[in-house]
């Protein structure tokens, strides 16, 4: 077992070697611009892109005429949200999207709502799920778009978007989902869903970074965009710019293998998760997992560990590579607005630590993170108060505490 | 976020970890933060009423590696001290002493306001003291 061990595989996934080997020989031999249609280079580039929008599309069960590349999830939340906005303007200026969504989908909402369109951000159950009717009832007649994500990157719950498909459909409303965790790791499938916008990156499925995709329904209805960056008209007039073949074939090729395996993938992830969680809990007292279990990511597990700072226990684990939602990690000293949104109070988001298991990810590998954990956090509650003053019996709600 | 070596060697062995008794006349305890803000830490000092001098000192800490740094320093240096001394001691030597970078400067300060509030609490308890011998 080599140290350390990375296991925040929701932040990012290493490139798959059979991805990369996919990719090398269009950075030098097959360098074609594959908007060049008069000679053998641009032709090979654009054959290679092509079989890429194929795999892409087989994996999400649209078409490849639906596929729009871009550099990432980020850009493709951002023209999906913005370039709907501005398409159906006259029809609507009302979006509904959820409080737990990505920075890239709520920061999108934010600037919209300065440029006068209304946006209704959904609180989530204590589980993480929206509310269906919650959703129903927000819809109005100037609501052009839902943007809800398939799965979340901090908690990775799924939420219920073919039900949430069916109500958008029913509406005349589109319907968006920030896909990125979800792709490649569960069934996401835009026919059965009724998605009519998707967003995916490469380098959350061990592709490379840079690159992503955006899903665009041609057909029942056929949804247009605005373009977000005016040039050569490249994507159908949806996303100009020259094509990043390398990083395309890599993202081809990473949903291709993701598709082969995905059926046994997921029992192997959700076997090594499922026993991350029990040793842990098993082992330690008043553990919390964050978010519904019974919808969620296979990879994911979400935990918070009561009266233990999240990273302080970073700083024990330090041979581990996984993320908290504690405040002191966070660029705005801010705990998580995720495990916020759930209700359970902010010592608990103080106290949460997100494993993201991956393809690389062994049994050893969990049993290692498992008592390392159990370690670290058993030293730590040696030395916290809280814990001291939970087994004297006192209720840290009702306590008096000197804010700073 | 690196954390310097001082830092880690506090947070690896950490110093005079536990708790006083504070019924004792002679501790005062100070417990300053709160859970939703990602820290609080709870200092005692015992001090000799006939000499004033601090002759022990205990912390637990909830808080990041550097929270825990800053008050295992403090307990350290608090022991052999007058409760005046104690008292001159300021966040800014906490942060020199452990390089704590500018966003770990508010762990200095909780424990500067954690020596501060266990020795009211000591004084506190020493008039208490001090009147119900007057009033015997």
């Amino acid at each position: 077992m080599k140290l350390p061990i990375y296991m925040d595989n929701h932040a990012t996934t290493p490139v798959d070697p059979r991805v990369l080997n996919a990719m090398m020989p269009y950075f030098t031999n097959v360098f074609g611009n594959a908007a060049s249609r008069n000679h053998e280079f641009g032709w090979q580039a654009e054959a290679a892109v092509d079989k890429a929008r194929k795999q892409i599309a087989d994996l999400i069960g649209a078409s490849e005429k639906e596929v729009v590349f871009t550099s990432g999830a980020t850009e493709s939340n951002n023209l999906a949200i913005k370039g709907v906005a501005e398409m159906y303007a006259e029809k609507g200026n009302h979006i509904i999207t959820a409080a737990t969504e990505h920075k890239a989908v709520l920061d999108t909402c934010k600037r919209l709502e300065k440029d006068g369109v209304r946006v209704t951000y959904l609180p989530v159950q204590a589980n993480g799920l929206i509310d269906l009717n919650q959703l129903q009832s927000a819809i109005t007649d100037k609501t052009i778009l839902i943007s809800v994500m398939y799965a979340n990157n901090e908690i990775g719950v799924l939420q219920p978007i073919a039900e949430i498909g069916r109500i958008a459909k029913s509406k005349g409303v589109l319907l968006h989902t920030d896909a990125t965790q979800a792709v490649g790791k569960v069934p996401v499938n835009v026919i059965k869903d009724n998605i009519d916008l998707a967003s995916l990156s490469g380098h959350k499925m061990y592709g490379p970074k840079g690159v992503g995709a955006l899903y665009v329904r041609r057909k029942g209805p056929r949804v247009q965009i605005t373009a977000q960056m005016d040039g050569g008209g490249h994507e159908r007039g949806m996303r100009s710019g020259t094509l990043n073949v390398p990083g395309i074939v890599g993202l081809g090729e990473a949903c291709a293998l993701c598709q082969a395996e995905m059926p046994e993938e997921s029992k192997r992830l959700a076997f090594l998760r499922d026993k991350l969680r029990a040793t842990l809990e098993k082992q330690l007292d008043e553990v919390y997992i964050n978010g519904t279990l019974e919808h969620r990511l296979p990879n994911n597990l979400n935990m918070s560990f009561a009266y233990v700072e999240g990273e302080s226990l970073l700083m024990g684990i330090n041979d581990i590579a996984v993320s908290s939602g504690s405040a002191c990690t966070s660029a705005t000293l801010e705990p998580s607005y995720v495990l916020k949104a759930l209700g359970a109070g902010d010592d608990l988001a103080h106290s949460s630590i997100r494993f993201g298991l991956g393809r690389f990810n062994t049994e050893e590998e969990v049993d290692h993170v498992a008592a390392k954990v159990i370690d670290v956090v058993k030293k730590l509650r040696e030395l916290s108060p809280l814990y001291e003053m939970a087994k004297e019996g006192i209720d840290l709600a009702k306590v008096q505490w000197s804010a700073h | 976020m690196a954390y310097s070596n001082k830092v880690l060697d506090h947070y690896n062995n950490p110093r005079n970890v536990g708790s006083l008794d504070k019924n004792d006349p002679n501790v005062g305890t100070g417990m300053v933060g709160a859970p939703e803000c990602g820290d609080v830490m709870k200092l005692q000092v015992k001090v000799n009423p006939e000499t004033g001098v601090i002759e022990d000192a205990k912390f637990k800490t909830f808080g990041c590696g550097s929270a825990i740094a800053s008050s295992s320093l403090a307990t350290e240096w608090l022991h052999g001290k007058t409760v005046d001394e104690a008292l001159a001691i300021k966040n800014t030597d906490i942060v020199n002493e452990l390089s704590l970078p500018p966003v770990k400067i508010h762990c200095s300060v909780l424990a500067e306001d954690a020596i501060k509030a266990a020795i009211s609490d000591y004084k506190k308890k020493a008039a208490l003291n001090t009147e119900a011998v007057a009033s015997n």
